[in-house]
Protein backbone atom coordinates (compact mmCIF):
# COMPACT_ATOMS: atom_id res chain seq x y z
CA UNK A 1 0.00 0.00 0.00
CA UNK A 2 1.34 3.62 -0.74
CA UNK A 3 1.67 5.63 2.44
CA UNK A 4 1.26 8.81 0.59
CA UNK A 5 -2.43 7.98 -0.88
CA UNK A 6 -3.07 6.48 2.60
CA UNK A 7 -2.30 10.10 4.50
CA UNK A 8 -4.56 11.40 1.42
CA UNK A 9 -7.51 9.12 1.77
CA UNK A 10 -7.08 9.86 5.26
CA UNK A 11 -7.12 6.55 6.81
CA UNK A 12 -5.10 3.67 7.65
CA UNK A 13 -5.55 0.25 7.88
CA UNK A 14 -6.35 0.07 11.49
CA UNK A 15 -9.29 2.51 11.24
CA UNK A 16 -10.70 2.29 7.77
CA UNK A 17 -14.80 2.75 7.46
CA UNK A 18 -16.78 0.09 6.63
CA UNK A 19 -19.47 -0.26 4.99
CA UNK A 20 -17.83 1.71 1.70
CA UNK A 21 -18.16 1.10 -1.97
CA UNK A 22 -15.22 2.72 -3.37
CA UNK A 23 -14.60 3.17 -7.42
CA UNK A 24 -11.51 3.11 -9.18
CA UNK A 25 -11.62 4.53 -12.15
CA UNK A 26 -8.87 4.99 -15.43
CA UNK A 27 -8.97 7.43 -18.33
CA UNK A 28 -6.07 7.60 -20.72
CA UNK A 29 -3.74 6.16 -18.34
CA UNK A 30 -3.60 2.38 -16.17
CA UNK A 31 -5.09 2.92 -12.83
CA UNK A 32 -4.18 -0.51 -11.54
CA UNK A 33 -1.61 1.00 -8.81
CA UNK A 34 -5.03 1.73 -7.20
CA UNK A 35 -5.27 -2.26 -7.51
CA UNK A 36 -2.71 -3.27 -6.15
CA UNK A 37 -2.47 -0.39 -3.30
CA UNK A 38 -5.96 -1.63 -1.90
CA UNK A 39 -5.05 -5.03 -2.07
CA UNK A 40 -2.43 -4.80 -0.27
CA UNK A 41 -4.31 -2.33 2.22
CA UNK A 42 -6.44 -4.47 3.10
CA UNK A 43 -4.65 -7.75 3.43
CA UNK A 44 -2.87 -5.77 5.64
CA UNK A 45 -5.92 -4.68 7.80
CA UNK A 46 -6.42 -8.66 8.14
CA UNK A 47 -9.56 -8.49 6.37
CA UNK A 48 -11.30 -11.40 4.20
CA UNK A 49 -10.15 -10.26 0.68
CA UNK A 50 -12.27 -12.05 -2.63
CA UNK A 51 -10.26 -11.13 -5.68
CA UNK A 52 -12.31 -11.45 -9.20
CA UNK A 53 -9.39 -10.79 -10.93
CA UNK A 54 -10.35 -10.74 -14.31
CA UNK A 55 -7.28 -8.99 -16.00
CA UNK A 56 -4.06 -10.37 -15.01
CA UNK A 57 -3.04 -13.67 -14.07
CA UNK A 58 -2.07 -14.37 -10.06
CA UNK A 59 1.52 -14.52 -10.86
CA UNK A 60 0.97 -10.52 -11.42
CA UNK A 61 -0.42 -9.52 -8.65
CA UNK A 62 1.43 -11.58 -6.40
CA UNK A 63 5.04 -10.28 -8.14
CA UNK A 64 3.39 -6.49 -7.46
CA UNK A 65 1.79 -7.53 -4.21
CA UNK A 66 5.43 -9.04 -2.98
CA UNK A 67 6.76 -5.37 -3.52
CA UNK A 68 4.72 -3.72 -1.56
CA UNK A 69 4.65 -6.04 1.23
CA UNK A 70 2.07 -8.67 1.21
CA UNK A 71 2.70 -12.12 -0.14
CA UNK A 72 -0.83 -13.65 -1.64
CA UNK A 73 0.61 -17.54 -2.05
CA UNK A 74 0.58 -17.47 1.72
CA UNK A 75 -2.72 -15.16 1.88
CA UNK A 76 -4.53 -17.77 -0.14
CA UNK A 77 -3.32 -20.75 1.48
CA UNK A 78 -4.43 -19.09 5.08
CA UNK A 79 -7.87 -18.83 3.81
CA UNK A 80 -7.45 -14.60 3.89
CA UNK A 81 -7.76 -14.63 0.29
CA UNK A 82 -10.23 -16.11 -2.35
CA UNK A 83 -8.93 -15.63 -5.92
CA UNK A 84 -11.05 -15.91 -8.86
CA UNK A 85 -8.24 -15.86 -11.70
CA UNK A 86 -10.75 -15.07 -14.90
CA UNK A 87 -8.16 -15.42 -17.65
CA UNK A 88 -7.77 -19.34 -16.18
CA UNK A 89 -11.29 -20.47 -14.91
CA UNK A 90 -12.67 -18.89 -18.36
CA UNK A 91 -10.81 -22.01 -19.78
CA UNK A 92 -12.08 -24.21 -17.18
CA UNK A 93 -15.52 -23.47 -17.98
CA UNK A 94 -15.56 -25.25 -21.26
CA UNK A 95 -13.82 -28.61 -20.03
CA UNK A 96 -16.35 -28.82 -16.89
CA UNK A 97 -19.72 -30.53 -16.82
CA UNK A 98 -22.46 -28.95 -16.23
CA UNK A 99 -23.42 -29.89 -13.37
CA UNK A 100 -21.66 -27.36 -10.96
CA UNK A 101 -22.74 -23.61 -11.65
CA UNK A 102 -19.63 -22.16 -12.56
CA UNK A 103 -18.99 -18.31 -11.63
CA UNK A 104 -18.11 -17.69 -15.43
CA UNK A 105 -21.34 -19.55 -16.38
CA UNK A 106 -21.95 -16.82 -18.86
CA UNK A 107 -19.42 -17.46 -21.26
CA UNK A 108 -21.16 -21.02 -21.94
CA UNK A 109 -25.00 -19.22 -22.64
CA UNK A 110 -25.96 -17.73 -25.50
CA UNK A 111 -28.09 -15.19 -23.85
CA UNK A 112 -26.75 -14.50 -20.18
CA UNK A 113 -29.57 -12.84 -18.66
CA UNK A 114 -27.28 -11.76 -15.28
CA UNK A 115 -24.75 -12.64 -13.40
CA UNK A 116 -26.07 -14.34 -10.60
CA UNK A 117 -23.04 -17.91 -10.15
CA UNK A 118 -20.48 -14.68 -9.69
CA UNK A 119 -22.74 -13.06 -7.25
CA UNK A 120 -23.01 -16.72 -5.57
CA UNK A 121 -19.14 -17.46 -6.02
CA UNK A 122 -18.69 -14.13 -4.19
CA UNK A 123 -21.59 -14.71 -1.57
CA UNK A 124 -19.74 -18.19 -0.86
CA UNK A 125 -16.46 -16.65 -0.44
CA UNK A 126 -17.47 -13.83 1.83
CA UNK A 127 -19.79 -15.61 4.06
CA UNK A 128 -18.32 -15.75 7.91
CA UNK A 129 -17.61 -18.93 8.90
CA UNK A 130 -18.38 -20.24 12.03
CA UNK A 131 -15.35 -21.00 13.67
CA UNK A 132 -14.53 -20.10 17.39
CA UNK A 133 -13.09 -16.75 17.07
CA UNK A 134 -12.88 -14.37 14.43
CA UNK A 135 -10.61 -14.62 12.36
CA UNK A 136 -10.51 -11.50 10.01
CA UNK A 137 -12.24 -8.03 10.97
CA UNK A 138 -14.76 -7.47 7.73
CA UNK A 139 -14.69 -8.92 4.28
CA UNK A 140 -13.96 -7.01 1.04
CA UNK A 141 -14.54 -7.28 -2.57
CA UNK A 142 -12.11 -6.41 -5.00
CA UNK A 143 -12.98 -6.49 -8.73
CA UNK A 144 -10.05 -5.79 -11.35
CA UNK A 145 -11.57 -4.65 -13.73
CA UNK A 146 -15.47 -4.59 -14.69
CA UNK A 147 -15.29 -3.15 -17.71
CA UNK A 148 -14.03 -7.00 -18.85
CA UNK A 149 -17.75 -8.29 -18.15
CA UNK A 150 -18.96 -5.64 -20.99
CA UNK A 151 -16.39 -6.77 -23.46
CA UNK A 152 -17.60 -10.20 -22.48
CA UNK A 153 -20.88 -9.83 -23.59
CA UNK A 154 -22.98 -8.81 -20.81
CA UNK A 155 -24.94 -5.64 -21.12
CA UNK A 156 -24.48 -2.83 -18.32
CA UNK A 157 -27.82 -3.54 -16.39
CA UNK A 158 -26.89 -6.99 -15.54
CA UNK A 159 -23.39 -5.99 -14.65
CA UNK A 160 -25.09 -3.01 -12.76
CA UNK A 161 -27.60 -5.73 -11.00
CA UNK A 162 -24.71 -7.53 -10.19
CA UNK A 163 -22.70 -4.90 -8.14
CA UNK A 164 -26.38 -4.17 -6.75
CA UNK A 165 -26.33 -7.45 -5.06
CA UNK A 166 -22.95 -7.20 -4.00
CA UNK A 167 -23.47 -3.99 -2.22
CA UNK A 168 -26.24 -5.44 -0.55
CA UNK A 169 -24.34 -8.48 0.77
CA UNK A 170 -20.65 -7.52 1.21
CA UNK A 171 -21.47 -3.58 2.12
CA UNK A 172 -25.03 -4.02 3.80
CA UNK A 173 -24.96 -7.39 5.08
CA UNK A 174 -22.01 -7.97 6.37
CA UNK A 175 -20.66 -4.82 7.21
CA UNK A 176 -17.63 -4.90 4.44
CA UNK A 177 -16.11 -2.78 1.78
CA UNK A 178 -16.09 -3.25 -2.32
CA UNK A 179 -13.20 -1.97 -4.12
CA UNK A 180 -14.19 -1.64 -8.42
CA UNK A 181 -12.22 -0.89 -11.20
CA UNK A 182 -14.08 0.56 -14.23
CA UNK A 183 -12.25 1.85 -17.50
CA UNK A 184 -13.12 4.84 -18.88
CA UNK A 185 -12.57 4.61 -22.20
CA UNK A 186 -13.70 7.98 -23.37
CA UNK A 187 -15.17 6.59 -26.21
CA UNK A 188 -18.39 8.96 -27.28
CA UNK A 189 -20.11 5.61 -28.79
CA UNK A 190 -19.27 3.41 -26.10
CA UNK A 191 -22.54 3.93 -24.14
CA UNK A 192 -23.08 0.82 -22.53
CA UNK A 193 -19.53 1.71 -20.34
CA UNK A 194 -20.93 5.08 -19.75
CA UNK A 195 -24.12 3.60 -18.16
CA UNK A 196 -21.77 1.30 -16.26
CA UNK A 197 -19.72 3.68 -14.93
CA UNK A 198 -22.24 6.16 -13.92
CA UNK A 199 -24.40 3.59 -12.76
CA UNK A 200 -21.23 2.41 -10.30
CA UNK A 201 -20.50 6.04 -9.73
CA UNK A 202 -23.66 6.69 -8.81
CA UNK A 203 -23.96 4.07 -6.08
CA UNK A 204 -20.23 4.55 -4.73
CA UNK A 205 -18.79 6.84 -1.36
CA UNK A 206 -15.28 7.56 -3.11
CA UNK A 207 -14.36 7.96 -6.49
CA UNK A 208 -10.54 7.85 -7.20
CA UNK A 209 -10.37 8.35 -10.61
CA UNK A 210 -6.73 8.59 -12.62
CA UNK A 211 -6.40 10.75 -15.87
CA UNK A 212 -3.17 10.92 -18.02
CA UNK A 213 -2.12 14.61 -18.74
CA UNK A 214 -3.87 16.93 -21.22
CA UNK A 215 -0.59 17.21 -22.30
CA UNK A 216 0.29 13.82 -22.86
CA UNK A 217 3.17 11.72 -21.66
CA UNK A 218 5.88 12.88 -19.33
CA UNK A 219 8.51 11.22 -17.70
CA UNK A 220 7.96 12.83 -14.35
CA UNK A 221 4.51 13.00 -13.67
CA UNK A 222 2.52 9.53 -14.75
CA UNK A 223 -0.75 11.11 -14.39
CA UNK A 224 -3.25 13.36 -12.01
CA UNK A 225 -5.64 11.49 -9.45
CA UNK A 226 -9.03 12.98 -8.74
CA UNK A 227 -10.68 12.02 -5.23
CA UNK A 228 -14.51 12.62 -5.34
CA UNK A 229 -16.08 11.63 -1.67
CA UNK A 230 -19.70 11.68 -2.24
CA UNK A 231 -20.99 13.48 0.83
CA UNK A 232 -24.46 14.85 1.39
CA UNK A 233 -24.70 19.05 0.73
CA UNK A 234 -23.55 20.11 3.72
CA UNK A 235 -22.15 23.75 4.29
CA UNK A 236 -19.03 22.93 5.45
CA UNK A 237 -18.39 20.08 3.49
CA UNK A 238 -17.93 22.40 -0.10
CA UNK A 239 -14.17 22.32 0.13
CA UNK A 240 -12.97 18.52 0.98
CA UNK A 241 -15.53 17.01 -2.15
CA UNK A 242 -13.01 16.96 -4.30
CA UNK A 243 -9.16 16.96 -4.73
CA UNK A 244 -6.56 16.80 -7.68
CA UNK A 245 -3.31 15.48 -7.04
CA UNK A 246 -0.25 14.44 -9.70
CA UNK A 247 1.54 11.50 -9.08
CA UNK A 248 4.67 9.40 -10.09
CA UNK A 249 4.93 5.72 -10.18
CA UNK A 250 8.37 4.22 -8.75
CA UNK A 251 9.20 1.12 -8.22
CA UNK A 252 7.91 0.55 -5.02
CA UNK A 253 6.03 3.49 -3.96
CA UNK A 254 3.73 6.39 -5.50
CA UNK A 255 4.52 9.66 -4.72
CA UNK A 256 1.85 12.43 -4.91
CA UNK A 257 2.40 16.43 -5.05
CA UNK A 258 0.02 19.19 -5.64
CA UNK A 259 -0.55 20.73 -9.31
CA UNK A 260 2.64 21.78 -11.06
CA UNK A 261 4.75 20.90 -7.75
CA UNK A 262 6.23 18.09 -9.30
CA UNK A 263 10.45 18.12 -7.99
CA UNK A 264 11.39 17.49 -11.53
CA UNK A 265 9.96 20.72 -12.42
CA UNK A 266 10.33 22.69 -9.37
CA UNK B 1 -39.56 27.74 -3.73
CA UNK B 2 -38.18 24.89 -3.11
CA UNK B 3 -39.88 24.02 0.24
CA UNK B 4 -43.54 24.26 -1.94
CA UNK B 5 -42.63 22.35 -4.42
CA UNK B 6 -45.13 19.26 -3.12
CA UNK B 7 -47.80 21.88 -2.70
CA UNK B 8 -48.53 21.63 -6.44
CA UNK B 9 -48.71 17.42 -6.64
CA UNK B 10 -47.87 15.53 -9.29
CA UNK B 11 -44.93 14.43 -10.35
CA UNK B 12 -41.61 16.07 -9.26
CA UNK B 13 -38.30 15.08 -11.13
CA UNK B 14 -35.56 15.55 -9.28
CA UNK B 15 -32.31 15.08 -11.63
CA UNK B 16 -29.03 14.88 -10.03
CA UNK B 17 -25.54 13.83 -11.07
CA UNK B 18 -22.39 12.43 -9.59
CA UNK B 19 -21.04 15.64 -8.52
CA UNK B 20 -24.43 16.94 -6.89
CA UNK B 21 -26.04 14.02 -5.34
CA UNK B 22 -30.05 14.64 -4.90
CA UNK B 23 -30.98 11.73 -2.31
CA UNK B 24 -29.88 14.60 0.63
CA UNK B 25 -32.33 16.46 -1.12
CA UNK B 26 -34.71 13.47 -1.77
CA UNK B 27 -34.74 12.85 2.21
CA UNK B 28 -35.03 16.58 3.32
CA UNK B 29 -38.21 16.82 1.22
CA UNK B 30 -39.68 13.73 2.76
CA UNK B 31 -39.02 15.19 6.57
CA UNK B 32 -40.86 18.11 4.81
CA UNK B 33 -44.11 15.89 4.00
CA UNK B 34 -43.78 13.83 7.23
CA UNK B 35 -44.17 16.87 9.13
CA UNK B 36 -47.31 17.86 7.21
CA UNK B 37 -49.12 15.17 8.57
CA UNK B 38 -48.90 13.45 4.99
CA UNK B 39 -49.01 9.84 4.39
CA UNK B 40 -45.34 9.18 2.85
CA UNK B 41 -44.47 6.10 0.85
CA UNK B 42 -40.80 5.01 0.11
CA UNK B 43 -40.19 2.36 -2.74
CA UNK B 44 -36.35 1.99 -2.03
CA UNK B 45 -34.18 0.72 -4.71
CA UNK B 46 -31.04 1.69 -4.47
CA UNK B 47 -30.36 2.28 -0.96
CA UNK B 48 -30.90 0.07 2.59
CA UNK B 49 -33.96 0.84 4.49
CA UNK B 50 -31.20 2.03 7.56
CA UNK B 51 -29.20 4.55 5.37
CA UNK B 52 -32.47 5.70 3.88
CA UNK B 53 -33.63 6.39 7.74
CA UNK B 54 -30.34 7.52 8.94
CA UNK B 55 -30.43 10.72 10.14
CA UNK B 56 -34.44 11.34 10.13
CA UNK B 57 -35.91 10.89 14.37
CA UNK B 58 -37.87 8.80 15.82
CA UNK B 59 -41.93 10.70 14.49
CA UNK B 60 -40.25 11.11 11.13
CA UNK B 61 -39.54 7.24 10.83
CA UNK B 62 -43.13 5.85 12.48
CA UNK B 63 -44.85 8.25 9.40
CA UNK B 64 -42.59 6.64 6.57
CA UNK B 65 -43.56 3.43 4.90
CA UNK B 66 -40.55 1.79 3.42
CA UNK B 67 -40.82 -0.44 0.81
CA UNK B 68 -37.98 -2.23 0.29
CA UNK B 69 -36.96 -3.26 -3.09
CA UNK B 70 -32.85 -3.08 -2.30
CA UNK B 71 -31.84 -6.48 -0.83
CA UNK B 72 -33.50 -8.66 -2.86
CA UNK B 73 -34.87 -6.39 -6.15
CA UNK B 74 -35.07 -9.56 -8.59
CA UNK B 75 -35.88 -12.76 -6.67
CA UNK B 76 -32.44 -13.76 -6.75
CA UNK B 77 -32.77 -15.62 -3.54
CA UNK B 78 -35.92 -17.21 -4.53
CA UNK B 79 -37.88 -16.84 -1.26
CA UNK B 80 -41.52 -15.71 -0.67
CA UNK B 81 -40.20 -12.80 0.84
CA UNK B 82 -39.93 -10.91 -2.46
CA UNK B 83 -43.11 -8.68 -2.43
CA UNK B 84 -45.48 -9.60 -5.27
CA UNK B 85 -45.64 -7.64 -8.87
CA UNK B 86 -42.21 -6.00 -8.24
CA UNK B 87 -41.85 -2.24 -7.39
CA UNK B 88 -45.11 -1.18 -10.18
CA UNK B 89 -47.35 -3.54 -8.35
CA UNK B 90 -46.26 -1.82 -4.78
CA UNK B 91 -46.91 1.82 -6.97
CA UNK B 92 -50.68 0.29 -7.70
CA UNK B 93 -51.15 -1.01 -4.09
CA UNK B 94 -50.14 2.41 -2.52
CA UNK B 95 -52.72 4.06 -4.85
CA UNK B 96 -55.94 1.77 -4.12
CA UNK B 97 -55.32 2.85 -0.48
CA UNK B 98 -58.89 3.18 0.73
CA UNK B 99 -58.70 6.46 3.52
CA UNK B 100 -57.82 9.78 1.99
CA UNK B 101 -55.66 12.20 2.71
CA UNK B 102 -52.76 13.76 0.69
CA UNK B 103 -49.80 11.05 -0.04
CA UNK B 104 -46.35 11.80 -1.12
CA UNK B 105 -44.52 9.09 -2.81
CA UNK B 106 -40.88 9.11 -3.14
CA UNK B 107 -39.17 6.63 -6.11
CA UNK B 108 -35.67 5.79 -4.74
CA UNK B 109 -34.68 6.02 -7.83
CA UNK B 110 -36.55 6.49 -10.90
CA UNK B 111 -33.33 5.75 -12.39
CA UNK B 112 -33.48 2.31 -11.14
CA UNK B 113 -36.83 1.48 -12.68
CA UNK B 114 -36.26 3.44 -15.81
CA UNK B 115 -33.16 0.85 -16.52
CA UNK B 116 -34.96 -2.34 -15.43
CA UNK B 117 -38.79 -1.71 -16.63
CA UNK B 118 -39.90 -0.47 -20.50
CA UNK B 119 -40.03 3.63 -20.22
CA UNK B 120 -43.54 3.09 -21.68
CA UNK B 121 -45.02 1.12 -18.80
CA UNK B 122 -42.65 3.35 -16.21
CA UNK B 123 -45.10 6.68 -17.82
CA UNK B 124 -48.37 5.08 -17.84
CA UNK B 125 -47.85 3.90 -14.44
CA UNK B 126 -46.71 7.15 -13.38
CA UNK B 127 -49.39 9.15 -15.69
CA UNK B 128 -51.94 6.97 -13.13
CA UNK B 129 -50.42 7.77 -10.04
CA UNK B 130 -50.19 11.32 -10.41
CA UNK B 131 -53.23 12.35 -12.60
CA UNK B 132 -55.43 9.86 -10.12
CA UNK B 133 -58.52 12.08 -9.57
CA UNK B 134 -58.84 12.05 -12.81
CA UNK B 135 -60.12 7.94 -12.32
CA UNK B 136 -63.78 7.35 -12.73
CA UNK B 137 -65.58 5.18 -10.62
CA UNK B 138 -63.71 6.09 -7.57
CA UNK B 139 -66.92 7.13 -5.15
CA UNK B 140 -64.73 7.94 -1.83
CA UNK B 141 -62.65 11.16 -2.00
CA UNK B 142 -59.15 11.31 -3.45
CA UNK B 143 -56.55 13.10 -2.08
CA UNK B 144 -53.72 14.81 -3.65
CA UNK B 145 -50.97 12.78 -4.64
CA UNK B 146 -47.44 13.94 -4.83
CA UNK B 147 -44.63 12.04 -6.53
CA UNK B 148 -41.08 12.71 -5.76
CA UNK B 149 -38.64 10.87 -8.30
CA UNK B 150 -34.73 10.65 -8.42
CA UNK B 151 -33.48 10.65 -11.53
CA UNK B 152 -29.80 10.17 -12.19
CA UNK B 153 -28.88 12.34 -15.53
CA UNK B 154 -26.02 10.42 -16.92
CA UNK B 155 -28.14 7.34 -17.40
CA UNK B 156 -30.39 7.35 -20.09
CA UNK B 157 -30.68 8.83 -23.55
CA UNK B 158 -32.65 12.28 -23.93
CA UNK B 159 -35.77 9.81 -24.91
CA UNK B 160 -36.63 8.79 -21.55
CA UNK B 161 -35.46 11.64 -19.84
CA UNK B 162 -37.51 13.87 -21.98
CA UNK B 163 -40.71 11.45 -21.77
CA UNK B 164 -40.49 11.54 -17.63
CA UNK B 165 -39.75 15.71 -18.16
CA UNK B 166 -43.26 15.85 -20.09
CA UNK B 167 -44.75 14.05 -17.52
CA UNK B 168 -43.13 16.23 -14.51
CA UNK B 169 -45.13 19.35 -13.05
CA UNK B 170 -42.06 20.25 -11.29
CA UNK B 171 -38.69 19.70 -12.37
CA UNK B 172 -35.36 20.59 -10.26
CA UNK B 173 -31.49 20.25 -12.02
CA UNK B 174 -29.03 20.15 -9.13
CA UNK B 175 -25.80 21.41 -9.80
CA UNK B 176 -23.77 24.58 -8.49
CA UNK B 177 -24.01 28.24 -9.60
CA UNK B 178 -20.98 30.69 -8.44
CA UNK B 179 -19.24 27.57 -6.56
CA UNK B 180 -22.38 27.16 -4.18
CA UNK B 181 -24.84 23.93 -4.22
CA UNK B 182 -28.04 25.59 -6.25
CA UNK B 183 -31.47 23.67 -7.33
CA UNK B 184 -32.51 25.07 -10.48
CA UNK B 185 -36.14 24.53 -10.76
CA UNK B 186 -38.95 24.23 -13.73
CA UNK B 187 -42.39 24.54 -12.92
CA UNK B 188 -45.55 23.73 -14.98
CA UNK B 189 -48.66 25.12 -13.67
CA UNK B 190 -51.61 24.28 -15.50
CA UNK B 191 -52.84 26.98 -17.99
CA UNK B 192 -49.69 29.16 -16.83
CA UNK B 193 -46.44 29.85 -18.53
CA UNK B 194 -43.54 27.24 -17.14
CA UNK B 195 -41.68 29.53 -14.47
CA UNK B 196 -38.11 28.54 -13.62
CA UNK B 197 -35.91 30.03 -11.09
CA UNK B 198 -32.57 29.36 -9.64
CA UNK B 199 -32.05 29.13 -5.69
CA UNK B 200 -29.18 28.47 -3.42
CA UNK B 201 -29.58 26.06 -0.40
CA UNK B 202 -28.01 23.28 1.54
CA UNK B 203 -29.21 20.63 3.50
CA UNK B 204 -28.46 20.35 7.09
CA UNK B 205 -27.62 17.36 9.35
CA UNK B 206 -30.81 16.62 10.51
CA UNK B 207 -31.92 16.81 6.93
CA UNK B 208 -34.24 20.18 6.81
CA UNK B 209 -33.59 22.80 4.00
CA UNK B 210 -31.79 25.86 4.48
CA UNK B 211 -32.61 27.81 1.82
CA UNK B 212 -30.17 30.84 0.98
CA UNK B 213 -29.88 34.10 -0.91
CA UNK B 214 -26.49 33.21 -2.88
CA UNK B 215 -22.86 33.20 -2.40
CA UNK B 216 -22.21 35.98 -0.62
CA UNK B 217 -19.98 38.70 -2.05
CA UNK B 218 -17.72 38.86 1.01
CA UNK B 219 -16.54 35.14 1.01
CA UNK B 220 -13.23 35.52 -1.50
CA UNK B 221 -11.72 31.70 -0.49
CA UNK B 222 -8.30 33.24 -2.11
CA UNK B 223 -7.68 36.41 -0.21
CA UNK B 224 -6.21 36.28 3.02
CA UNK B 225 -5.95 39.32 5.01
CA UNK B 226 -3.41 37.72 7.53
CA UNK B 227 -0.90 37.10 5.31
CA UNK B 228 0.95 40.69 4.26
CA UNK B 229 1.70 41.00 0.52
CA UNK B 230 4.97 39.79 -0.28
CA UNK B 231 7.79 42.32 -1.91
CA UNK B 232 9.48 40.83 -4.52
CA UNK B 233 12.57 42.82 -4.50
CA UNK B 234 13.63 41.84 -1.45
CA UNK B 235 16.25 39.18 -2.20
CA UNK B 236 17.19 39.97 -5.41
CA UNK B 237 21.11 39.58 -7.26
CA UNK B 238 20.91 42.96 -8.47
CA UNK B 239 19.69 46.71 -7.94
CA UNK B 240 16.62 47.54 -8.86
CA UNK B 241 16.40 50.74 -6.77
CA UNK B 242 17.73 54.27 -7.65
CA UNK B 243 19.72 56.78 -5.35
CA UNK B 244 18.20 60.67 -5.21
CA UNK B 245 21.21 62.20 -7.84
CA UNK B 246 20.32 59.15 -9.97
CA UNK B 247 16.85 59.69 -10.29
CA UNK B 248 17.07 63.48 -11.01
CA UNK B 249 19.44 62.63 -13.88
CA UNK B 250 17.22 60.31 -15.09
CA UNK B 251 14.53 62.77 -15.31
CA UNK B 252 16.04 66.00 -16.55
CA UNK B 253 17.03 63.38 -19.67
CA UNK B 254 16.04 64.73 -22.42
CA UNK B 255 15.31 61.53 -25.20
CA UNK B 256 16.62 61.91 -28.41
CA UNK B 257 14.05 61.56 -30.65
CA UNK B 258 11.27 63.55 -28.26
CA UNK B 259 10.52 66.58 -30.12
CA UNK B 260 10.53 69.53 -27.94
CA UNK B 261 10.72 73.25 -28.89
CA UNK B 262 14.48 73.53 -28.87
CA UNK B 263 15.10 70.62 -30.70
CA UNK B 264 12.96 73.13 -33.43
CA UNK B 265 14.71 76.36 -33.28
CA UNK B 266 17.97 74.27 -33.30
CA UNK B 267 16.93 72.77 -36.36
CA UNK B 268 15.51 75.73 -37.87
CA UNK B 269 18.32 77.99 -37.18
CA UNK B 270 22.00 76.58 -38.82
CA UNK B 271 24.12 76.78 -36.49
CA UNK B 272 27.13 78.76 -36.76
CA UNK B 273 30.11 76.82 -36.38
CA UNK B 274 29.53 74.72 -39.24
CA UNK B 275 30.85 74.47 -42.07
CA UNK B 276 28.67 72.97 -44.94
CA UNK B 277 30.69 69.86 -46.01
CA UNK B 278 31.89 69.76 -49.44
CA UNK B 279 32.53 66.98 -51.99
CA UNK B 280 35.49 67.28 -54.24
CA UNK B 281 34.61 65.11 -57.52
CA UNK B 282 36.96 64.27 -60.56
CA UNK B 283 35.15 62.95 -63.63
CA UNK B 284 36.99 59.43 -65.00
CA UNK B 285 37.75 59.37 -68.42
CA UNK B 286 34.57 56.91 -69.04
CA UNK B 287 32.17 58.93 -66.91
CA UNK B 288 29.52 60.51 -69.33
CA UNK B 289 28.03 63.33 -67.73
CA UNK B 290 25.12 63.42 -69.95
CA UNK B 291 22.16 63.58 -68.21
CA UNK B 292 19.64 62.27 -71.01
CA UNK B 293 21.43 59.08 -71.84
CA UNK B 294 23.18 57.84 -68.37
CA UNK B 295 23.72 54.37 -69.57
CA UNK B 296 25.59 55.14 -72.72
CA UNK B 297 23.61 52.53 -74.53
CA UNK B 298 21.55 54.76 -77.05
CA UNK B 299 22.45 54.24 -80.19
CA UNK B 300 21.92 57.43 -82.27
Amino acid sequence: MFVELNNLLNTTPDRAEQGKLTLLCDAKTDGSFLVHHFLSFYLKANCKVCFVALFQSFSHYNIVGQKLGVNLTVARERGQLVFLEGLKSAVDVFFQTQEEPHPLQFLREANAENLKPLFEFVREALKPVDSGEARWTYPVLLVDDLSVLLSLGMGAVAVLDFIHYCRATVCWELKGNMVILVHDSGDVEDEENDILLNGVSHQSHLILRAEGLATGFCRDVHGQLRILWRRPLQPTAQRDQSLTYQYKIQDKSVSFFAKGMSPAVL
Amino acid sequence: MLDSLLSLGGLVLLRDSVEWEGRSLLKALVKKSALCGEQVHILGCEVSEEEFREGFDSDINNRLVYHDFFRDPLNWSKTEEALPGGPLGALRAICKRTDPGPVTIALDSLSWLLLHLPCTTLCQALHAVSHQDACPGDSSPVGKVSVLGLLHEELHGPGPVGALSSLAQTEVTLGSTKGQASAHILCRRPRQRPTDQTQWFSILPDFSLDLQEGPSIESQPYSDPHIPPVDPTTHLTFNLHLSKKEREAKDSLILPFQFSSEKQQALLRPRPGQATSHIFYEPDAYDDLDQEDPDDDLDI
